[in-house]
This record gives C-alpha cells, sequence and structure tokens, in this order.
C-alpha cells in the first residue's frame, strides 16, 4: 500500500481543541446519525405507533365494558383453556426441559450434537406446519389413523377409564385423545415451549463451577443431595425464566393450536381464536380488550419471575 | 466419604446407580426427541410421499383440460389445475414479502446494532426491550395492531388513503404510480399489511444477533480505520461488514425462516380470501379445511425442508460466529 500521510478527520482530531470538536459531531465513528435514524423510523413504523394505536383503543373502553368482556362465559371459557393449557405445557416442560438440558450439557454419548441441534426444531419449524402434522399423527377415525393415535388412544382410553373410576365423571371419554381435546392443546404447546426451557438453562449449566460440586461431594452429599442443594438453586433464575417463557409462548400460540383443537367451543377454544373471530367481525374493541388480557397475563408472570430472581439474587 | 476426608480424585458415582441414572435420563431424552420432534417430521415428508412422486408433483403443476373437453375427468383436472395454481401463488407470495421483509429487517439489525454498540448513548435498554416485543407478544397481536392502524375502522386509514387518492390523481405520471400509491396506502387484507406484520414479527432477529456480536469486538478496528483517513461506508465495507459476516448471515437465515413461516399475524392481516394474498402458511391451512391432505402436505415439505436446512446452516455458523467474539 503506498504510503499516506495520517489524515485525521478535522472534528474527531485527538489534538482539535475541544471548542471546535465539541462544534461538530461527538462522536469518532461515523454513521451515528444514519443509523439512529433508521433504527428510530424502523421502530416507530413497526412498533412504538402500533402499540400506541392499540394502547388508545385500549383506553378507550369504559369499565363496563371490560366487565361485559370478561363475564361472557365464551371469553371465561377461553381464558381458562389458554391459560391452563399453557401452565401445564410449561410445567411439563420446566421438567422436561430441566432433563434433558442436563442431559446435553453433562453426558457425552454418540449422537449428542445431533440432539443438541435438534432442540431448536420448533423454532425453525412453522407453526402451521407443526399443527398439521400433529393432528395427522393424532387424527382417529374416517378412513385414516394417525401413526401416533394407533399407539396411544388405546392407553389414552385405558387411562381415562381408570381416573374415571376413581373419580366418576371427572373426564370426559375423549379427553386425553390427541386431537380436539384440552389435552392436544398440552402437547403441541409442550412442542413449541420446550426449547426455551433447555436454551436457558444450558448456559447456565455449562457455566457451572465444578469445584463447588466436588466439594458438596467431599462433603459426603449424595449426587442428589447436591442437585437439589447446590445445582439447583444455582440455575433456578435461569429455570424460572424458561418456565415464563414457555408460559408466555403458550398463551400466545396461535397456528400450531388451531389445527389440533377443533376450536370447540368452551373447550378448546383458546383466546387467539377469539380474537380473531371478533376482528373478522370488526369488533375492535372486544379483540383489543381480549389482547390486553394476554399481554397483561404473559407480562405478568415474566415480571413475577424477573423480581423473584433479582430477590434471590440479592439474598443469596 | 466422611467430612473432612478430602478428595484430590474427582468424585465419580458409584457404578450402580450413576449407570442407570445416566442411561435413563438419556433414554428418556431419546424417547422424548424421538416422539416430539423425528416421528412429526417424518410423518410430513411420508404423507406427503406416500401417494407417490405424481401425487407429489400435482400439488405444484397440472396442465389444465384442453378448451372444449368436457366431461368429469376434465372437471377433476381442471379442479386439480386450479389448486396447484393457487399453491405457486403462494409460493410466491412468500418468496416476494421475504424478499421485501429480510433485506429491510437486516438493515435494521445493523443500523440498531451499531447505534447501540459503537456509541455511549443512553437509550440503549430502552431499545433493546422495544426489541424483544415481537417475541413477547402472540402473533395474533401482531397482527391485531396492524388492524387497528390501518383496518375498516383503523385510526390512520383515512388519512393514508385520502394521501393516496389525492395523490394518485395530481401526480402526472399517471398510471403506474397511482397504482403504486394506492397500493401502498390500502394495507389491510393486501401486500403492504402482510409485509408489516411479517417485518413486524422478524425484525429482532438480525438485532439481537448483531448485538452482541459487535460488542464483543469493540470499535478499535473501526476507529483505527477512520484514524486512517476511511469515510464511512469504506470503514463499513471493509472493517465492520468483514467482521460481522457471519452473524450477519446467521441472523438474516433465522430471520428469513420465520418470515415465511409466519401464520398467525399474516393470518390476521390478509383477509383469507382465495387466491389473494396468501402465503404458504395460509394455504396449507386452506388445503387442510378443503380436507386436501396431499396437498397440505406437500407443501409443508416444502416449509419443513427450508427448517432442516436453517438448522444446519444454524450449526455450521454458530461455530464461525463463536469465533469471531
Amino acid at each position: 500500500m503506498a504510503e499516506r500521510s495520517i489524515r485525521f478527520k478535522e472534528s474527531k482530531s485527538v489534538t482539535s481543541t475541544p471548542a471546535s470538536a465539541t462544534r461538530r459531531s461527538r462522536h469518532i465513528l461515523p454513521g451515528f446519525g444514519l443509523s439512529l435514524g433508521y433504527t428510530v423510523t424502523w421502530l416507530s413504523l413497526l412498533v412504538l405507533i402500533p402499540l400506541a394505536g392499540c394502547v388508545i383503543k385500549a383506553g378507550g373502553l369504559s369499565w363496563r365494558q371490560w366487565v361485559n368482556m370478561l363475564g361472557e362465559p365464551r371469553v371465561r371459557a377461553a381464558l381458562v383453556v389458554s391459560f391452563g393449557t399453557a401452565a401445564a405445557a410449561a410445567g411439563i416442560n420446566s421438567v422436561v426441559g430441566l432433563i434433558i438440558a442436563w442431559v446435553l450439557v453433562r453426558y457425552d454419548f454418540w449422537g449428542r450434537r445431533l440432539l443438541d441441534a435438534l432442540v431448536d426444531f420448533p423454532f425453525a419449524l412453522p407453526t402451521a406446519v407443526a399443527g398439521l402434522t400433529f393432528s395427522d399423527l393424532f387424527v382417529q377415525g374416517h378412513h385414516k389413523i394417525g401413526w401416533l393415535a394407533a399407539i396411544w388412544n388405546p392407553v389414552a382410553d385405558r387411562l381415562t377409564t381408570a381416573v374415571n373410576g376413581l373419580w366418576p365423571g371427572v373426564l370426559l371419554p375423549d379427553s386425553l385423545h390427541g386431537v380436539y381435546t384440552p389435552f392436544a392443546i398440552v402437547l403441541v404447546l409442550i412442542f413449541t415451549g420446550f426449547p426455551f426451557v433447555i436454551r436457558t438453562i444450558q448456559p447456565v449449566l455449562e457455566d457451572l463451577d465444578p469445584e463447588i460440586e466436588e466439594a458438596a461431594a467431599s462433603l459426603g452429599a449424595t449426587p442428589w443431595q447436591a442437585f437439589r442443594k447446590v445445582i439447583f438453586p444455582t440455575i433456578l433464575p435461569a429455570w424460572l425464566t424458561g418456565l415464563a417463557l414457555a408460559f408466555a409462548r403458550g398463551i400466545g400460540e396461535y397456528g400450531a393450536v388451531i389445527f389440533v383443537s377443533g376450536n370447540i367451543r368452551g373447550r378448546t377454544e383458546i383466546v387467539p381464536v377469539l380474537i380473531v373471530e371478533q376482528l373478522d367481525q370488526y369488533k375492535y374493541d372486544g379483540a383489543t380488550g381480549l389482547s390486553v388480557v394476554l399481554l397483561v397475563g404473559s407480562g405478568a408472570v415474566l415480571l413475577t419471575i424477573n423480581l423473584l430472581s433479582a430477590w434471590r439474587g440479592r439474598r443469596g | 466419604m466422611k467430612p473432612g476426608e478430602g478428595s484430590s480424585v474427582a468424585v465419580r458415582p458409584r457404578a450402580g446407580a450413576g449407570w442407570v441414572v445416566r442411561w435413563g435420563l438419556i433414554g428418556f431424552t431419546v424417547a422424548f426427541m424421538g416422539v416430539f420432534i423425528l416421528v412429526p417430521v417424518v410423518n410430513i415428508f411420508w404423507q406427503a410421499f406416500s401417494g407417490g412422486l405424481g401425487k407429489y408433483a400435482q400439488a405444484f403443476y397440472v396442465s389444465p383440460p384442453l378448451p372444449g373437453v368436457e366431461g368429469a375427468e376434465a372437471d377433476k383436472l381442471a379442479d386439480l389445475a386450479e389448486n396447484a395454481a393457487q399453491n405457486r401463488a403462494a409460493i410466491g407470495m412468500t418468496l416476494f414479502v421475504a424478499a421485501i421483509v429480510v433485506p429491510l429487517n437486516a438493515l435494521f439489525g445493523i443500523a440498531a446494532a451499531w447505534w447501540t454498540t459503537k456509541f455511549k448513548v443512553r437509550g440503549q435498554s430502552l431499545l433493546l426491550t422495544l426489541i424483544d416485543v415481537p417475541f413477547s407478544v402472540s402473533p395474533v397481536i401482531a397482527g391485531l395492531v396492524f388492524v387497528l392502524l390501518f383496518g375498516a375502522q383503523g385510526y390512520l386509514r383515512g388519512p393514508l388513503q385520502d394521501l393516496g387518492n389525492s395523490w394518485g390523481q395530481t401526480l402526472f405520471l399517471g398510471g403506474l404510480v397511482r397504482g403504486l400509491v394506492y397500493t401502498g396506502t390500502h394495507i389491510i387484507f393486501n401486500w403492504p399489511g402482510v409485509v408489516l406484520a411479517t417485518c413486524f414479527v422478524t425484525f429482532p432477529f438480525v438485532a439481537r444477533e448483531l448485538i452482541p456480536v459487535l460488542q464483543a469486538q469493540g470499535s478499535d478496528e473501526e476507529q483505527a480505520a477512520v484514524s486512517l483517513g476511511a469515510n464511512g461506508w469504506q470503514m463499513f465495507y471493509r472493517v465492520t461488514l468483514v467482521n460481522i459476516k457471519w452473524g450477519l448471515i446467521y441472523g438474516v437465515i433465522l430471520c428469513n425462516a420465520r418470515a415465511m413461516g409466519e401464520f398467525g399475524a399474516v393470518n390476521v392481516v390478509s383477509g383469507n380470501v382465495r387466491g389473494a394474498n396468501v402465503t404458504v402458511p395460509l394455504r396449507i391451512q386452506q388445503l387442510y379445511e378443503d380436507f386436501n391432505l396431499p396437498g397440505a402436505f406437500a407443501l409443508a415439505t416444502l416449509l419443513a425442508a427450508l427448517a432442516v436446512v436453517t438448522l444446519i446452516l444454524k450449526a455450521v455458523l454458530e461455530k464461525r460466529v463463536e469465533k469471531a467474539t
């Protein structure tokens, strides 16, 4: 490269006087204005203005409208289905996710890398495709039986009879089948949610200090005690965060659920389906109201988890 | 081991209990992933090809019956041809939307990451929170916010369409421009709405990928370039872009996969009328409701293959990104 004299841009030279430096850009690197401009424009267009519209709409609802909307049996049923299935799925995911994260981090075996890559599949697979294939796997009747239905339904029927035997009438006959039941929704939400738990726990597990575990073992702890008293408290905040993320995703999930749920009013209808129906009828008030309920629900869970983690962090 | 008895050797669990637990857990993991991931994905391809390659290809192209040919056979053929044409239109729509959304969001990701990591700014945590918004809202809500703005009773619809109508009539360039302005201002139930909704859902991906990468690199190289006389664009092309190459590609791939697969938000804004503004996920739902499972699965194989390719690229690029940070 030919020698070139070092030319300092005037305003960015370290030898320029402070007065002249402040008159021009304060930043050494260029692009402040451009990047700020594009960022702000894009964010406003995509996030701020639309959210403002939603807030204005929601703020325009009267108290009476909220009460009426939340009092409707159909809305209440949908809220129970949405929050209930998401909670059940998140609960199961928290256990399953912990086990899988543990296995992926602590054990080495043939195929571990492949399994690790597969964990991201629910992130990459479109929800409609996931819903389509799950509903096909569990469909029963007409001229076709899905693979999993053939295996699972007999088991499910026996389970249902057994449970009904102990507690008569608690489960409807098809309750544990894989389509058109809340159980089906839970299954699909397990699929879409378990990567959240695994991916939040994995980094923390990987960063665990082996010395602490060795210290516990040298003090006589069994592996289970070491897990319970040493490892689990360390990963607890990440575990809770993963759980909250899976829950938030679960109450908002639309594409995957509508294929398997059948949208049976009162039994498998989720809140997003109600929102879409209200929008189709141009009932923007109702749709916005329901959306706010969903947002508040997931926001509250995330906030609680964050506060819990911060509180534990300060204590521990 | 008794308390006080130190150990200088790595503690190993007793062979019996440890072995059972270990392989029990691994077995559970393999079983779970097998049932929840492998079986559904294999099912997609199995169902799509179970009727043979001919049936699979019918989802994408069927030559319509010759004009003048009548009869039940011809009707069936016409139906198949119509289906295939709508499937092709859906594929085209998905590619069109992705072609607009991915570059725009990539630019946003670069701009946002640049702004927050290279300058001392106070809005950084606010920006990061806003960037995370699409991850925490339901896709249906993502569509809803745009309907609230641009839908039939939307806040911005009136002003925007007045603008479109008045500009469209007064602009000298006539038909084409008028058409563009008219289209651009009719957003919901039209392709601009689909593009906007997809942008909303996918814009965090590139930004979230680039911010840690840029943060880890610091500004030294760029400052050196500037001090040697490079202007902004030279510095960007020769220094920054080279460094963030892998992170950028990684983010773009994730953004693209999500953009092509988005269902809930697009469902709300597109109006779902047959043949108009339908993307591949929406088309899959239409085919499913028509009990046309072979067609639905045929389109699903496209998206599933995209997911597999995305994951493979992700695995490959992750190593490169790690090396860069």
